[in-house]
């Protein structure tokens, strides 16, 4: 599977990841190459084959859904890069 | 003998025969970490106060002739992928490179309960995304044997820790391979258990479905003692399993008569170096001398792991690694214009090659038009190598195979070849996509460089393992003086 540039480039915006020109070079050389080695994997037949998500068998886990309160509210703030009143602050969303 | 250089159940005969204190040991560590650490950069932050806080309540509880437990005063780290409260906690990322959680992983509340005392957070590829430690964005570590080469990775610093005699043991954690890959490159014991045994709360996630917590350990004993610490079901982590844990060192039989042992004859094959080949069959010949059964068993679908995985793992990265998007933690770019811009920057700043490299592959293999071709088609795959592996235990009761394909790989030598890295986890891959348990035990060395033995067992039976991890260790000769003293630089 050859990706060209702009392939990479529509991934990369997919993901809201920043690359510089060279990081766009270099991926687009490097992720043709890995998706042909993942490619091998056709060489498989699962026909039939139900798929794997998860490898234990489990079932879903439900559990009340009560608010239990969180003490430490201050240490989640210490962690905001830009905060104002106890609430993270972003740039303007609305003009 | 210092005492750093002891196992945790040597130390805690000392301890409760009252010949030592926790803060000695703890004490010895730091001494051996002044000495060494430079060399080695196995620790992304060091925290000896609150080790040294720790030891001396562990000395209090000694002194009022308290119960101890078997951790107690016996000095941990933790990579530095698992939430610390206040405590650094970095992914070796520069996203997270001021992140100090509000939280303790559960695997960190367990042992501040047992009275361990926390040595520091060690280094590790950036989100666990690799197999050298190359990728971490904080340093680079370096192995105790020889500080030339990697000390395999994701969890290098925990791997280099323990066996540079900077800890007494440590949590790392496994996706594809990252205890049991440094586990071998480093010469010491490195376990990932079943998928579910171990809480992952607090664990930074990197791919949900194969992330497992395990012990890096300096020998067997110490493995089930940790392994006994940490297992269990947690209701903060809706993926953990609720069945009973056994006590694992009631496994540490020195017995293995009759037991069923298949040799994986794909991971003896291409690819394998001949002198890791070698080591490990003798390592298997020494299992039969101890009374084992054992044959060559075909694993056909192993060739296709690796590209499952990296298809797989990547693909769920991309979905957690959402989350860093510098909005409520870690770094925000100060180039923001509006709030696209704001993430953009905030990832391309903060994010280092490899991450950026699967969470491209991750997106591209989920994204609109290619699930079904890689994500679903994986998710096939990944059926088959499990059923590659039942089919195997049917008849056998573990399977072995060298849990790397050569020893450790010098620094920089696969730095700029993805995929010649990835394929150093071809052995211990499998076992992940199957979600079983695996051990990774020392059994010998090639040019000076320590190999070892993967033990691979079924779902939830880490007893049988450990016990054949035992068994070959107990019969295995000690490690050449000459070696150990490199090993200890």
């Amino acid at each position: 599977m050859a990706l060209s540039k702009k392939d990479v480039e529509h991934v990369a915006a997919l993901a809201r990841l920043g690359l510089s020109e060279e990081e766009k070079e270099l991926f687009t050389k490097q992720l043709s190459s890995i998706l042909d080695y993942a490619e091998t994997i056709n060489k498989l037949p699962t026909e039939g084959v139900p798929p794997t998500s998860h490898s234990i068998p489990m079932k879903n886990v439900f559990r009340e859904d009560v608010v239990l309160p969180f003490k430490d509210v201050e240490l989640i703030i210490e962690n905001a890069p830009e905060e104002e009143s106890h609430m993270f602050k972003v740039p303007r969303i609305l003009e | 003998m210092n005492l750093n250089e002891l196992t945790a159940h040597e130390l805690h005969d000392l301890l409760k025969a009252k010949k030592t204190s926790a803060v000695e040991i703890t004490e010895a560590v730091f001494l051996r970490i002044d000495k060494v650490e430079g060399k080695i950069g196995a620790y992304v932050t060091l925290t000896k106060d609150i080790a040294l806080r720790q030891a001396k309540l562990a000395d209090e509880k000694i002194k009022r002739g308290e119960k101890i437990s078997p951790l107690e005063g016996i000095p941990v780290a933790i990579k530095d992928n698992m939430c610390t409260k206040g405590v650094l906690t970095t992914a070796s990322s520069k996203i997270l490179s001021n992140y100090k959680p509000p939280y303790n992983a559960t695997v960190v509340e367990i042992l501040n309960a047992l009275g361990t005392a926390m040595v520091g957070k060690t280094n590790l590829d950036e989100f666990a995304m690799g197999s050298s430690t190359e990728n971490s964005a904080i340093k680079t570590t370096r192995n105790p044997w020889d500080t030339d080469r990697v000390p395999g990775g994701s969890s290098g610093g925990a791997a280099a820790s323990v066996a540079a005699n900077e800890t007494i043991l440590a949590l790392g954690s496994d996706t594809g391979g990252s205890i049991r890959q440094p586990a071998s490159f480093c010469g010491v014991v490195g376990m990932k258990p079943t998928y579910g045994r171990v809480s992952r709360y607090g664990l930074i996630a990197f791919a949900s479905s194969l992330d497992q917590i395990g012990p890096i350990t300096k020998d067997v004993e110490d493995c089930a003692i940790a392994m006994n610490a940490i297992s269990g079901y947690d209701e903060m982590d809706s993926t953990s399993v609720n069945k009973p844990v056994p006590d694992y060192t009631k496994a540490l039989k020195n017995d293995i008569k009759g037991l069923k042992v298949g040799v994986i004859s794909d991971l003896l094959g291409i690819g394998i170096d001949k002198d890791v080949k070698d080591i490990v069959l003798k390592a298997v010949k020494k299992l039969e001398e101890l009374g084992a059964k054992t044959e060559e068993v075909k694993m056909p679908t192993f060739e296709y792991a690796v590209a499952t995985y990296y298809l797989i793992a990547p693909a769920e990265a991309s979905a957690n690694l959402e989350r860093y998007d510098g909005v409520k933690y870690g770094h925000r770019s100060k180039e923001v214009k509006d709030l696209l811009t704001m993430y953009y920057n905030t990832r391309r700043e903060g994010f280092g090659s490899e991450v950026k490299r699967r969470i491209m592959i991750g997106t591209y293999a989920l994204s609109s038009g290619y699930y079904d071709a890689y994500y679903l088609k994986a998710q096939k795959v990944r059926t088959l190598i499990a059923r590659d592996f039942e089919k195997a235990f049917g008849k056998f009761d573990v399977l072995v195979s060298p849990t790397c394909p050569t020893v450790a790989f010098k620094i920089g030598e696969k730095k700029d070849d993805p995929i010649s890295m990835y394929l150093s986890d071809i052995a211990t891959i499998p076992v992940n996509l199957a979600g079983i348990p695996a051990i990774s035990v020392p059994c010998g060395f090639s040019n000076n460089m320590p190999v070892g033995l993967q033990i691979i067992g079924k779902a939830f039976d880490e007893e049988t393992i450990l016990r054949a991890a035992y068994a070959y260790e107990q019969s295995s000769p000690p490690v050449p003086l000459s070696l150990k003293e490199r090993g200890n630089i």
